[in-house]
């Protein structure tokens, strides 16, 4: 119990929320065609990636922002932000990892990333994202034996640009909604993957986001696709300095599934939540969607969502290929004034499919929590099954907890099933621990961590741990 | 449609003694809708069920002016035989007919509102389409204790007299305390391609008891829309039953006030479709304080290219702990063209709370129908026996014996 405690008052304010004192490039400040070319340029991107972003600045230009989501806020000026934003060091990109910049090297170490392979963390090879760039990959040598591709995304549009050209877009098209739009139009870096047909990548791949400049929006876009009979399992984290202001992150990712392959992304979201008056923090308006276009295929998402003043995003599955299975599995947790609006869409297209939705809530303090999800069965979608069960829990008065599933059905011999339930922590189980000598806290976390162990159970071991630690700590002062 | 409307508006006012004052609120109420227009599928509420557009493509252009100086002929034979009732007669939207011959009559009331103007929370543009073209309404008014001795049916009757008309209808009810209440709407159209839009306001005092049936069952080339708004106080129930069948295109909205502890409101649904028929559900319960309950049943069964939706809301402010709410909707589709759409929602600001809801859609079950044909039945008929066990699980929620039979018999539903 001892160790546990310290551990949450070592954590009990935001843990990452230091900022690295290092030197940027920025982009001008503003959005126009020519903050999109200089973007381009610095990246040396071919004439077809600057015609796509082009493409999809002009489509943006006539687009409203949404209004119709739960949270509200207060009007972004994107004409005030920062599209670009890179360590000077990485200007010409360090060939290894030991020529890269010890200040980055130090960031990720107290983030618990160590980037030297040496650290050998676990065996997940890290992609690492500060701000606009990718900073370092590891484990690449190991990868590319088996023939897998994961690099950042500006070194695939440079070595790969088949795989890009043929992928980038086709799950989120340069014509999507507003956020998606306008990251097709300014997005800087991320995480390319590729795994080559019958492949089972070895080690779990990750990503780990961190934005640390002042007045940038992030926008990074991972692509992932599986080749047929192809298995990877993805993780992402993220954290950003404390910071006064809001800060925009809108990325876009794309999961493509060919025929027998499987993707399981995971997401640990820890973004800045903002301080205990709910000032600061990060809107986090992110794309997700990835697309089931072989047969056979399996595309699972799993987040837990702890951070963020606003979580808005809807991790989809678009069910193209006959047989094909989506998933999705949802922990998210507000506390003091976060405000989250999140689900899923399961679009069934092919026959046979079958998705499946668990989705737990809680909120406390003076949050706001709203699932929304859309389960779509097409009249072609002959046989297909849909589970959802959403439970939300409340602690406290002031805060909300909604429930906003769309359920259509088209066709007659598909099934859709769906359960919503609402409840507080029971005084029961509550007095059981207590008598147990558990204090109303850890009593608390216990029940809260078993409300939530059928989505945990789904996250990778080192995550799993990760997670949990994060699921007592958000709730922290949450109770009595 | 604007000079129409304009046009329709100055000569049905024109018949009407109003004072200048009613007939600016009228014309406040007419140039919103003009602005609003009929609703369109890109307001939320309105997003599974395009009013605007159904009403062109069924309709083509509305006109909105009825000519209500001559009285139509009451055709008795609508009447439901062999239960005694009060009646309120609707021909072609003018009342024909107030019938208390079963009460005592000092204890109802019966006032002509008709200058009122209803503003209702939770409403669209048509109830301000409602209110500048409705020229009668009457508010029914059951005194302190009186319980009714026999239910009030009104009948909503159209005939061939009518085409591609908008009819509006506005009725209020007020039951003070201790006081009960049963109606049924039944629905008789022998008219096509009309546009009713019907308001009806119920406040509900302490202990009255509230219980409403609504009954679209024949076959009808009309577009109906229907806003139920309940207030309720202390201890009062509501009940509605809604069975929605015959109409081309029918929406019943109810809204719920739960302003009184201990209040409830129970709403059940049956969709039975059709041919192409596109029927709507939209509930939505308010717990506005604490200790009150809601409890929800909808079923659909769906044949050839029909449509149903159910849109249904549990709202729970931050007082309302306590609150019990609870709604399942359920759909068999028959055919590979049907379609379901549902959307549950749940907004909850309370933490002492037990809500759920729950929703279902699929085929009919393949093995039940094995276990019935194994019986020596045929495939026709466990089909119809399933179907049959599946509606009246919600007939049997209707807490009135009397009409429960009556309703049964109706729509042909064994025990």
């Amino acid at each position: 119990m001892d160790n546990r405690q310290k551990e949450i008052n070592n954590l009990k304010d935001y843990k990452y929320g230091f900022s690295t004192d290092i030197e940027n490039i920025q982009a001008p400040k503003g959005l126009n065609e020519d903050v999109i070319k200089f973007i381009s340029n610095i990246k040396k991107e071919p004439q077809w990636m600057l015609e796509f972003r082009l493409k999809a600045f002009e489509r943006f230009k006539v687009l409203k922002e949404p209004d119709w989501q739960k949270p509200k806020f207060p009007k972004i000026d994107y004409q005030d932000l920062y599209y670009y934003s890179a360590p000077k060091s990485m200007k010409d990109k360090p060939k290894s990892l030991d020529e890269l910049d010890p200040k980055l090297l130090e960031t990720y170490k107290k983030l618990g990333i160590p980037l030297q392979e040496q650290a050998r963390l676990n065996g997940i090879a890290v992609d690492a994202v500060f701000d606009s760039v990718s900073v370092a990959t590891t484990f690449k040598d190991e990868l590319t034996k088996q023939g897998i591709i994961f690099c950042p995304i500006s070194e695939a549009i440079q070595n790969h640009p088949e795989l890009v050209k043929k992928y980038l877009g086709s799950v989120i098209p340069t014509s999507d909604h507003f956020f998606a739009t306008l990251n097709s139009a300014v997005f800087t870096d991320g995480s390319f993957v590729y795994i080559p047909e019958g492949v089972r990548c070895p080690m779990e791949l990750s990503t780990y986001f961190r934005i640390n400049a002042s007045n940038t929006g992030q926008f990074e876009r991972t692509l992932i696709i599986a080749d047929k009979g192809s298995y990877v399992s993805y993780l992402e984290g993220c954290t950003a300095p404390m910071r006064d202001e809001n800060q925009l992150h809108a990325a876009n990712v794309e999961l493509i599934a060919l025929d027998d392959a499987e993707i399981k992304y995971s997401t640990v979201q820890n973004w800045y939540p903002g301080d205990k008056d709910g000032k600061g923090g990060i809107y986090n308006f992110v794309t997700k969607r990835g697309l089931c276009k072989g047969k056979n295929s399996k595309i699972s998402w799993t987040q837990v969502e702890t951070g963020s003043a606003i979580t808005w995003k809807y991790p989809s599955c678009i069910l193209k290929g006959d047989n094909s299975v989506g998933e999705f599995y949802s922990i998210a947790i507000t506390n003091n004034h976060q405000k989250a609006d999140t689900g899923t869409k399961m679009i069934h297209l092919g026959k046979n499919t079958k998705s499946k939705i668990i989705s737990k809530g809680i909120s406390a303090g003076s949050s706001d929590m709203t699932y929304r999800g859309l389960v779509d069965i097409s009249s072609k979608a002959k046989n297909s099954t849909n589970y959802t069960q959403c439970d939300s829990l409340l602690m406290g008065n002031k805060c909300g907890a909604h429930t906003v599933p769309y359920i259509k059905n088209k066709n007659s011999e598909s099934n859709i099933a769906h359960e919503a339930t609402t409840s507080k922590i029971s005084e029961e189980q509550l007095h059981y621990c207590q008598q147990r000598g558990l204090n109303p806290e850890e009593a608390v976390g216990l029940i809260v961590n078993g409300f939530c162990k059928e989505v945990l159970q789904q996250l990778p071991m080192e995550f799993a741990v990760e997670a949990q630690k994060l699921v007592g700590i958000s709730l922290e002062g949450s109770v009595g | 449609m604007k000079e129409q409307l304009q046009k329709d508006f100055n000569n049905s006012i024109k018949n009407l003694n109003l004072s200048q004052k009613d007939i600016e609120i009228k014309k406040f109420c007419l140039s919103n809708f003009i602005d609003k227009g009929f609703p369109n599928r890109k307001e939320e509420d309105w997003k599974f069920s395009d009013l605007n557009q159904i009403i062109k493509n069924n309709i083509g252009e509305l006109s909105f002016y009825n000519d209500q100086a001559s009285t139509n002929k009451v055709d008795t034979s609508v009447f439901v035989d062999g239960l005694e009732h009060n009646k309120i007669v609707f021909i072609n939207g003018r009342i024909e007919k107030i019938d208390f011959d079963y009460e005592k009559k000092d204890q109802i009331e019966i006032i002509d509102q008709s200058e009122t103007i209803n503003e209702f929370k939770n409403s669209n543009s048509l109830s301000d389409l409602n209110n500048a073209f409705t020229n009668k309404c009457f508010k029914i008014l059951v005194k302190k204790g009186y319980q009714l001795v026999k239910p009030l049916i009104i009948y909503h009757t159209t005939n061939s007299k009518i085409w591609s008309k908008n009819i509006n209808l506005r009725l209020n009810f007020e039951l003070d305390k201790d006081s009960s209440l049963r109606i049924i709407d039944l629905f008789n159209d022998t008219s096509e391609k009309n546009f009713l839009n019907i308001f009806y306001n119920f406040e509900l005092k302490e202990n009255a008891v509230l219980k409403n049936y609504k009954v679209d069952r024949f076959e009808n080339k009309n577009i109906k829309y229907s806003f139920n708004n309940i207030n309720q106080n202390k201890n009062s129930i509501s009940e509605t039953f809604i069975l929605s069948s015959g109409s081309r295109f029918s929406k019943n909205e109810i809204n719920c006030n739960l302003n009184g502890v201990y209040a409830s409101a129970f709403v059940n649904g049956v969709f039975s479709l059709n041919n192409e028929k596109h029927h709507e559900i939209r509930s939505i319960i308010n717990h506005l304080t604490e200790k009150t309950k809601s409890y929800q049943l909808i079923k659909s069964v769906l044949d050839e290219r029909s449509k149903a939706v159910y849109q249904g809301k549990i709202f729970v402010n931050s007082e309302a702990q306590k609150t019990d709410g609870y709604q399942l909707s359920k759909a068999i589709l028959l055919n590979k063209e049907s379609e379901f759409n549902a959307k549950p929602e749940l907004e909850i600001y309370a933490d002492d709370v037990k809500c759920s809801h729950g929703s279902a859609s699929g085929s009919l079950n393949e093995e039940s129908i094995f276990y019935l044909m194994s019986r020596g039945l045929s495939n026709k008929q466990s089909r119809e026996l399933l179907i049959n066990g599946f509606l009246l699980d919600v007939v049997e929620k209707i807490t009135d014996s009397e009409i429960k039979n009556l309703i049964k018999n109706m729509i042909g539903i064994k025990e």
